[in-house]
């Protein structure tokens, strides 16, 4: 009886030890060559990422042009998988070091990178100091037509929900809106709330402000 | 014209190459050489007299074509200096200076070096040659430094070997080592020995001083009683002048020219700087100088593998010249006028501000070839290029490599990385991205050199 209880335990450390220490590597094989790449949690990194230069701003108009770029679409990219809706620059961003390379994007970096961004719409500075930015990998207009789309699909055109029950609520959590940030959310809510498909309502706290569709 | 005088040698900057011990006295612009009968030579125009402590050098000379020859006269050769006649007449033209030279039986300057070393011997004809001074030039100086040369006849010292016979006609007062006993030495000058030779030194010294002070005073005594009708004269002249030039054009007669240029030299002399005189002035010294540093400048510039830093050169120049240190201003124009010249080095200078002599020859091109391909090694694509690495492998100086690297960033060949580690430079593989597909890798593209590069390592 011992006897078993114990190969099942052991068996399941096995598992474990095994699973932990398994190096996160993505192979990928495009045209005709295989190379291994490490990842970031479950995001793969494109082969670039390990060139060191690409953490140098570069000076170059062309080359700087090209960098900012590529960064653009990694930040995005890497935000829109991993959920992330704000960046704190002067807090560790696990896209902006790499220690196999040992390189970290200055605070320079990262702020024309984010500054670009934003430029183009993509992101939203959140203070004059320039110390957090909003992610916007889906424009708030974007937000806005999931939310609509949310709505059709699950029936709800006349009735009445609560903010958090769209963040965090049974149906959102098959959509993108689930665990969406709070701000965003409520900037689509007011979008739409402009064009008379909603109307926002506040409770009796923040987290009971309350949402009728009127889709 | 070829037939009368020696032959000179030139560098290819178009300075004279000098004799063993020969020094550079005196240089004068825009000087025409006369004989008194054409029969020997033709006239020479407009050229560059050069006085050394052995020849009178003449070049033919315009700014834009470097002289390939020149044309000289042996100190040895001339028997005779007039001195200048100061008559109403010479105030109005230009200065002339007119020496007699020895001519040998078939027509050409008699060359000491040849015959006997007599002077008065063989050559038993001889013509008056005429220098006729049309340029800005101090003529008078010259004159007294052409004495001077003459007489000293420094081509003779280099005939004796090393007796130390020079009697006194440099330096009458110089110490001398005793060659006998005595107070009087070999040519009757007192001997200064011991200290109260010093102390007799001392006293000539004063003595001489004192006599050329007061010579001097005598002049500016003079001056001061007229000084005021004198200002009021020049500034005449000078309203004169620019009145008068304004309405000029450059093609104007040489009389016209002359006398205008006489009294703008007046002008100057007086202490009242002529608008007018202002951009050429310097502009021969620096239009010499620029040539000397040209033929200096191409030893050096071998050894530093073709790019030589400004600072550098200003360094090892002065040095070289040993007196007479130029200004880093002088410097700097000498340079510049290489542009005018047809000389085989130019000056650069590149976008962070550095300066350097490159030789012409030099090609931007092939050393961006040489950086590329030595960025590409595998080497370098794992740890990147090193100012000092670029240094060693192409054989130049540290800060002159880092300006490569630099513009070879510039042009889209490299791309920087700043880490603690220092200021490296990698081969630029960003144009190879995709941004619309970024892990899509290109087969045979440098990045994936690149990739093959850094996995082997680990």
């Amino acid at each position: 009886m011992f006897g078993i209880e114990v190969i099942i335990l052991i068996s399941s450390l096995r598992f474990r030890l095994e699973a932990e220490n398994f190096s996160p590597i993505s192979i990928y094989c495009e045209g005709s060559t295989c190379r291994e790449m490490q990842k970031l949690g479950d995001f793969k990194l494109p082969h670039f990422f390990n060139y060191p230069p690409y953490f140098t701003l570069q000076p170059v108009r062309e080359t700087r042009e090209k960098q900012v770029q590529l960064w653009k679409e990694l930040i995005l990219d890497y935000c829109r998988t991993q959920k992330i809706f704000v960046i704190k620059l002067e807090e560790e961003f696990p896209l902006f070091s790499n220690s196999v390379i040992e390189r970290t994007l200055s605070h320079e970096a990262r702020e024309a990178f984010l500054s670009a961004l934003a430029a183009e719409g993509r992101a939203e500075w959140l203070d004059k100091g320039h110390r957090s930015c909003l992610i916007l990998w889906h424009r708030i207009q974007e937000w806005a037509d999931i939310i609509v789309n949310f709505v059709k699909d699950n029936g709800f055109e006349d009735s009445v929900m609560t903010v958090e029950e769209i963040r965090f609520g049974i149906e959102s959590r098959r959509t993108e809106l689930h665990g969406i940030d709070r701000t965003i959310l409520m900037r689509a809510l007011k979008l739409l709330e402009q064009k008379g498909k909603l109307a926002i309502f506040k409770g009796t706290s923040t987290d009971d402000e309350g949402i009728k569709f009127s889709v | 014209m070829s037939n009368f005088f020696s032959k000179a040698e030139v560098t290819s900057s178009g300075r004279p190459v000098f004799l063993h011990n020969e020094v550079e006295c005196h240089l004068l612009s825009g000087v025409d050489l006369e004989p008194e009968d054409h029969h020997h030579f033709t006239p020479l125009k407009s050229g560059i007299l050069i006085l050394t402590t052995h020849r009178l050098l003449w070049l033919h000379s315009s700014s834009a074509t470097t002289p390939t020859s020149a044309s000289a006269i042996p100190l040895a050769a001339i028997s005779h200096i007039f001195s200048s006649r100061k008559s109403l007449k010479s105030v109005f033209h230009s200065p002339r200076i007119r020496f007699q030279v020895l001519v040998s039986p078939d027509g050409r300057v008699f060359d000491p070096g040849s015959g006997s070393g007599s002077s008065s011997g063989s050559g038993s004809r001889s013509v008056v040659v005429t220098a006729v001074i049309r340029g800005k030039g101090d003529s008078d100086g010259f004159l007294v430094k052409f004495w001077d040369s003459w007489r000293a006849r420094a081509w003779e010292s280099n005939e004796t070997s090393g007796s130390g016979s020079g009697s006194g006609l440099a330096s009458g007062s110089e110490a001398v080592t005793g060659t006998g006993g005595g107070l009087y030495s070999r040519d009757g000058s007192l001997r200064m020995v011991g200290v109260a030779g010093i102390l007799r030194k001392e006293q000539q010294m004063w003595e001489s001083t004192d006599k050329s002070l007061q010579d001097a005073f005598q002049d500016l005594n003079a001056l001061m009683g007229k000084a005021k009708e004198m200002v009021m004269l020049a500034e005449k002249m000078r309203q004169k002048l620019l009145s008068g030039t304004s309405s000029q054009t450059s093609g104007a007669n040489d009389e016209d020219m002359g006398s205008k240029e006489e009294m703008q030299d007046w002008l100057l002399s007086v202490g009242i700087i002529s608008p007018v005189t202002k951009e050429s002035a310097g502009a021969l010294y620096h239009q010499q100088l620029s040539r000397q540093l040209a033929d200096f400048v191409r030893t050096p510039l071998e050894r530093a593998g073709g790019m030589i830093n400004l600072i550098d050169a200003y360094c090892l120049f002065n040095r070289a010249r040993g007196t007479e240190l130029i200004s880093p201003d002088d410097m700097l124009q000498a340079c510049s006028l290489w542009e005018k010249f047809d000389v085989p080095v130019m000056l650069r200078k590149f976008d962070s501000g550095v300066m350097v002599i490159q030789n012409k020859s030099h090609s931007d091109d092939e050393v961006f070839a040489r950086i590329k391909s030595l960025a590409a090694k595998p080497e370098a694509l794992r740890n990147g290029v090193s100012p000092t690495d670029a240094a060693m492998s192409l054989g130049i100086a540290p800060a002159m490599a880092k300006e490569h690297l630099l513009t070879a960033e510039s042009k889209g060949l490299l791309c920087r990385d700043i880490s603690p580690d220092g200021f490296r430079f990698y081969i630029n593989l960003f144009p190879e991205i995709d941004p619309l597909n970024i892990y899509f890798v290109k087969d045979y593209g440098i990045c994936s050199t690149w990739i093959k590069a850094v996995s082997t390592s680990g």
